[in-house]
Formats: structure tokens, C-alpha cells, sequence
């Protein structure tokens, strides 16, 4: 069986709120040489055959539905 | 003068819209299954709020791939007037039949509140029924509400006069603490290039009768009605 990792980011541009609480939270629990922490997500896909446009059809759903290129980006690794 | 209200799992305003527009003169509405594939006997359709899908992956992610959008996209392209309230309106622009995406509000809050909002463009086919600069009140209801666009997407909405809504106070000025969500210039609504697809993060839905504490909402079903009305009117002459 493949697997496929993929990771979505939010662009540098876009707000991550989330983040930005997260980075609090951390340096109030001391951490305080915290500069910045983003949140994305991470996905990970089996595969049940390694077709040969398998990773072509991986990044277009990439692009298409796991991540929305206007605020996002991806990184896809297949194993 | 028939407008379709299109359900998805997770829609949660559907009932509300239908009842809005029920409510006014000479408009009716009907339920829509997100599974259907044909729009051909409704002359606008809405997309109503709630959370689709779960708003799982993002909100309007999955639910943009349902067999009715295939017919909302092409009734877009063939000028039909589509209206995405909240939930409708991220949808909108997963579909891409609109620009920009509506992220985590600021605040990180969900917000439940009556906003003012300043009509930007008052000739448009949604809110011809107001005049320019007039001060709507509607509530909203998200938690993903923040409006995001990139600057040449930004500088475009606005050259073209594509930013249909802000949030102000109640002198209609734009300020920080009018905005409830971080959107970017205060935009709580925009339309498409062609200007017959409009989405907004308010609910006229729920702002369409003096009992809910503002019938705002109504003018711009209303505005919706005249315009297809005058569409008709022209194709007849």
C-alpha cells in the first residue's frame, strides 16, 4: 500500500489567528523565545495502487479540494 | 417569480431564507436537494447559511463539488442572480465565482451580533432598492467570516466597484471596532464582475421582517425581483 502526506499552510499574507493564540499560550508557559507559530494541517492518504498519474491526480485534488490556493499552501509526499 | 433555496447537509438557514422570501410579495421559494442537477424552472437561486458539510477541510470546500453546483456555475455564467448569504456565501467563493475566502474570524471568536452595514453600490442588481451610502442593519452568525482577498484581487473588487457592502458604525463610517471579524477594508459582502453573483457574510434572511428587529433583508430579495422583472421586461420588448 502507498501513502500520501500532504501539508497545508496558510500563506504568509493570511491571518492565522489561531496561531497567533498558540504563540501566546507558549510563551506564557515560559517558552518565551516563541516568535511565531503558524497552524496548517496535515493529511495523510492510502493508497491502494501506485498508478502512474497517481501523483499528478494527487496534486490536482491538492490544488482542487485539500487546500484553497487563494489563502493556502501544500506540500504533497508520497512514499 | 420563483427563486430555488439550495440545501446542503449541513444547511442550517435554508428554512430561514424560504420563509424570508415567502413572506414578500409576488416571490416565492422552494427547496432545492444539493443533489439535483437542474435549476431550469427558477428564475434566482439563494445559498443559505449553516455549515455545510461540517464546514469540514474549509467551509464550502466539499460542498462546492455537490452535482447542484455544476447548474448554480452555469446559470453564474449565463447571468442568472446567484445570492450566497454566510455559509453560501464561502461556498461562493470555493466555487470560485468569487474572489478571495473567508478565514477564522480575527477575534477567533464566533460572533452572533447585529452589524450596520453600508450599502457601496446602490445601482447593482441586489441593491437597487437602496440608495448609496444607505446604513442596512442584519445580524450575522460565523466564525469564519474574516474576509481575505490579495492586493491586485483588492485593488480589482474596488476599481470595479465589486465591494457591494462594509461594516460601519452607525454613521456609516468604517471603523476597526465596526468591523466584527478582521475582514480586510471592512468588507462584509462583494459580487462578481458581472455583477449578478453576490455573497455576504450578514443574513438578509434573517433581517426580512420588523419582528426580527430589522427587515433590511428584504430589500435585497426585493432588489432581486425588480431586476429580474426589468430582465424580463427588456427580453419581451
Amino acid at each position: 500500500m502507498m501513502k500520501a502526506k500532504v501539508v497545508v499552510m496558510p500563506k504568509a499574507a493570511v491571518l492565522d489567528p489561531q496561531g497567533a493564540a498558540v504563540r501566546e499560550a507558549m510563551r506564557h508557559l515560559g517558552m518565551r523565545e516563541v516568535k511565531n507559530v503558524r497552524i496548517g494541517k496535515y493529511l495523510e492518504i492510502d493508497l491502494e495502487r501506485d498508478d502512474a498519474d497517481v501523483e499528478a491526480r494527487l496534486h490536482k485534488l491538492c490544488r482542487d479540494l485539500l487546500s484553497n490556493p487563494v489563502i493556502e499552501d501544500y506540500q504533497l509526499v508520497k512514499e | 417569480m420563483k427563486f430555488a433555496v439550495i440545501q446542503f447537509p449541513g444547511s442550517n438557514c435554508d428554512q430561514d431564507c424560504l420563509r424570508a422570501i415567502n413572506g414578500l410579495d409576488g416571490l416565492s421559494a422552494e427547496y432545492v436537494w444539493h443533489k439535483e442537477t437542474t435549476l431550469a424552472s427558477f428564475d434566482a437561486m439563494v445559498l443559505p447559511g449553516g455549515f455545510a458539510y461540517g464546514d469540514y477541510l474549509r467551509c464550502g470546500a466539499i460542498a462546492r463539488f455537490s452535482p447542484i453546483m455544476n447548474e448554480v456555475v452555469r446559470a453564474a455564467k449565463e447571468g442568472q442572480l446567484i445570492l450566497g448569504t454566510c455559509n453560501g456565501f464561502q461556498v461562493l467563493c470555493e466555487a470560485g465565482l468569487l474572489p478571495g475566502a473567508l478565514v477564522r474570524n480575527r477575534g477567533l471568536r464566533f460572533v452572533c451580533d447585529m452589524v450596520n452595514l453600508r450599502i457601496e453600490v446602490a445601482d447593482s442588481a441586489f441593491t437597487h432598492d437602496c440608495a448609496q451610502g444607505t446604513i442596512l442593519r442584519m445580524p450575522i452568525a460565523h466564525g469564519e467570516g474574516c474576509y481575505f482577498a490579495d492586493p491586485e484581487t483588492l485593488r480589482e473588487l474596488n476599481g470595479n466597484g465589486q465591494v457591494m457592502m462594509r461594516y460601519c458604525d452607525v454613521t456609516g463610517a468604517t471603523t476597526p471596532e465596526s468591523n466584527p471579524n478582521g475582514s480586510i477594508e471592512n468588507i462584509a459582502g462583494i459580487c462578481n464582475r458581472d455583477g449578478n453573483v453576490f455573497g455576504l457574510m450578514p443574513h438578509p434572511d434573517r433581517a426580512s421582517d420588523v419582528r426580527l428587529g430589522s427587515a433590511d433583508g428584504a430589500k435585497i430579495f426585493l432588489s432581486m425581483a425588480e431586476t429580474i422583472l426589468a430582465g424580463r421586461a427588456r427580453a419581451a420588448a
